[in-house]
């Protein structure tokens, strides 16, 4: 009995470095953020209770707009994201020559500074002389130079375009791992019985790539929800605002305007929101699992 | 007599004309604006800012390259900070990590399985959720415009995936050898020393590669807000100063990006193998 016991001591200990560090850098300014969200705190010396006062001012029509928009935002990068990767895990599947280059092309979006890939989509929505802009205009899609990032509607899917493709690669090669987690027997016995390749792929390969799909939907969805460093750099949130999403109003409001306890309460929302995505995640994953077990 | 496999994988024609088509599609989309980016930090400035566009360069020059040392005069600086900030994180990270995802691996106490799931929830959070507590606790700590602003709260949100990924990869280092060094009579300690770290160590070795690429590709947002010196910059916020100016020099800052992310191309197509299942694992319910 003893042992046991220095054992679980001896775990402890091994723990409390990351668990200390964790607490103090992730746990108390998560709860800072709720407590800073009930006053008025900013660059002033003194701090006053205010109550409710910032939650009253933050819910009018802009804020329900932002939270609107940041609700479509997600989820059409996570939807595109999740059918382009799809797509790319089917092709990257199949067993041609060179697949193991083109798995490692599929990589740089993923691995690169995220920053220096939005500069260089910077460049490519550039209305004058940019790539996209360009070709629209050699092809005779469009008659005179577009400003993507000038205008809300344009600007708006410009950020979702590329933040789809930062996550491609992630969803790409995790799809791609459940892909050749399907057992190969079951596609043999399939071939057998004189099932089409395409046949196979309806009535095997997607129905068991579903538990995958929603677990990296969800997880996409999180991680698409607290994007900022796409926004930020390609439009700040503008034009007039049609890219501001939740994170981006939060920061506007906090870093650039010092104003800490309304920026808090903002940020308090966008937690409530992620813990909701995260139980649903972890539901939804335990569920999966002791569905596999059966 | 063929194996059944590889006569299920034979194509006709048409259908590996149809893959390979719709690899190209879906790499033009992955790879289109590193191909671009590329070509235009070859061309002149005069031909960049002229319509209408042309997608090769004509008479394209490494030019752009010479010259950005001279335009952006911190550009040595900041690709040595995101190393050094990266180098020190991934230290950090590790120290911490190795032993908590032993614990995890190896020990049964009460509240396991809920402190595993706790550190996982951290990374729901973005920095940007907690950005103005840990603004407040940088301020308090004295490191606002040091170095220490960007390690301190890149360490803590690298660590979860590290604990998981680390973590999976001692789960797979059979028990016994644990037992027969404790049967043995060395202390827990030890045997974690001399018996479990030599044999983690590729494990270790991947972990330490994806918390270096995390942090080298992750430098955003505590640089933007808890550091305004730009001698502390890291590469990306550094760059970012140039690409928000009025008249951006598209070439120069295309070759300077192109300078930034050949750490991380490298390193692609050397560890590949090892990032693919590194990156992964994290998402992958064991």
């Amino acid at each position: 009995m003893h042992a046991k016991r220095s054992a679980v001591l001896f775990a402890w200990i091994l723990l409390a470095p990351a668990l200390l560090y964790v607490c103090a850098i992730v746990a108390y300014p998560l709860v800072d953020t709720f407590i800073l969200s009930f006053t008025d705190a900013s660059l002033k010396k003194t701090t006053n209770w205010v109550g409710w006062a910032n939650y009253d001012k933050i819910f009018n029509e802009t804020f329900a707009e932002v939270i609107i928009r940041t609700f479509v935002w997600t989820f059409f990068s996570v939807a595109i994201k999740m059918i382009i990767g799809t797509f790319g895990a089917t092709m990257l599947n199949a067993a041609v020559p060179g697949r193991a280059l083109f798995r490692v092309l599929t990589m740089p979006p993923w691995i690169v500074p995220m920053a220096i890939g939005i500069f260089m989509w910077g460049w490519m929505y550039n209305g004058q002389f940019g790539m996209i802009s360009g070709l629209l205009q050699r092809f005779g899609i469009v008659d005179g130079p577009v400003a993507f990032l000038a205008h809300g509607s344009t600007a708006f899917w410009a950020t979702v375009i590329t933040d789809v493709w930062i996550g491609v690669p992630m969803v790409t090669l995790y799809m791609l791992a459940a892909m050749q987690a399907i057992p190969q027997d079951l596609y043999e016995a399939a071939w057998t019985d004189g099932a089409g390749r395409f046949y196979r792929f309806r009535r095997i390969t997607l129905p068991l790539l579903v538990p995958s799909m929603i677990t990296m939907s969800m997880l996409s969805l999180i991680a698409t929800f607290n994007s900022f460093d796409i926004i930020w750099i390609l439009t700040q949130g503008g034009p007039n605002g049609e890219t501001t999403t939740m994170i981006i109003d939060t920061y506007r409001t906090a870093i650039g305007s010092k104003k800490y306890g309304e920026g808090a309460a903002r940020a308090v929302l966008i937690c409530i929101f992620l813990s909701i995505f995260c139980l649903c995640y972890f539901r939804v994953t335990s569920r999966l699992a002791s569905g596999e077990k059966q | 007599m063929r194996e059944p496999a590889q006569l299920i994988n034979r194509y006709r024609w048409y259908e590996i004309v149809g893959i390979y088509c719709g690899i190209a599609v879906f790499l033009t989309f992955v790879l289109a604006p590193f191909v671009e980016g590329f070509l235009v930090s070859l061309k002149p400035l005069s031909q960049l800012f002229s319509s209408p566009y042309r997608f090769i360069p004509e008479n394209g020059s490494f030019e752009a390259y010479r010259t950005m040392w001279e335009s952006v005069p911190g550009f040595a600086r900041y690709i040595f900070n995101s190393f050094f900030i990266s180098t020190i994180v991934t230290t950090v990270v590790l120290c911490m990590v190795v032993p908590a995802a032993y614990a995890f691996a190896r020990f049964e106490f009460k509240g396991r399985g809920t402190l595993l799931a706790a550190f996982l929830a951290v990374n729901m959070f973005s920095g940007a959720v907690l950005l103005i507590p840990l603004f407040r606790l940088m301020r308090t700590l004295g490191v606002l415009n040091t170095y220490f602003a960007m390690i301190v709260p890149g360490v803590a949100f690298l660590i979860p995936s590290a604990i998981w990924l680390l973590r999976t990869y001692m789960m797979r280092i059979p028990r016994e050898l644990d037992e027969a060094a404790y049967v043995d009579g060395a202390s827990h300690f030890y045997t974690l020393r001399r018996v479990i770290l030599p044999i983690a160590m590729p494990g270790i070795t991947v972990v330490a590669i994806t918390t270096f690429i995390g942090s080298y590709a992750q430098q955003f947002i505590f640089a933007l807000t808890f550091n305004a010196k730009s001698e502390y910059m890291p590469l990306p916020v550094g760059l970012f100063a140039y690409f928000g100016r009025q008249e951006v020099v598209w070439n120069e800052l295309m070759a300077a990006s192109f300078v930034g992310i050949a750490p991380a191309m490298i390193v692609i197509f050397f560890l590949q193998r090892y990032l693919v299942s590194g990156l992964t694992a994290g998402a992958v319910k064991q």
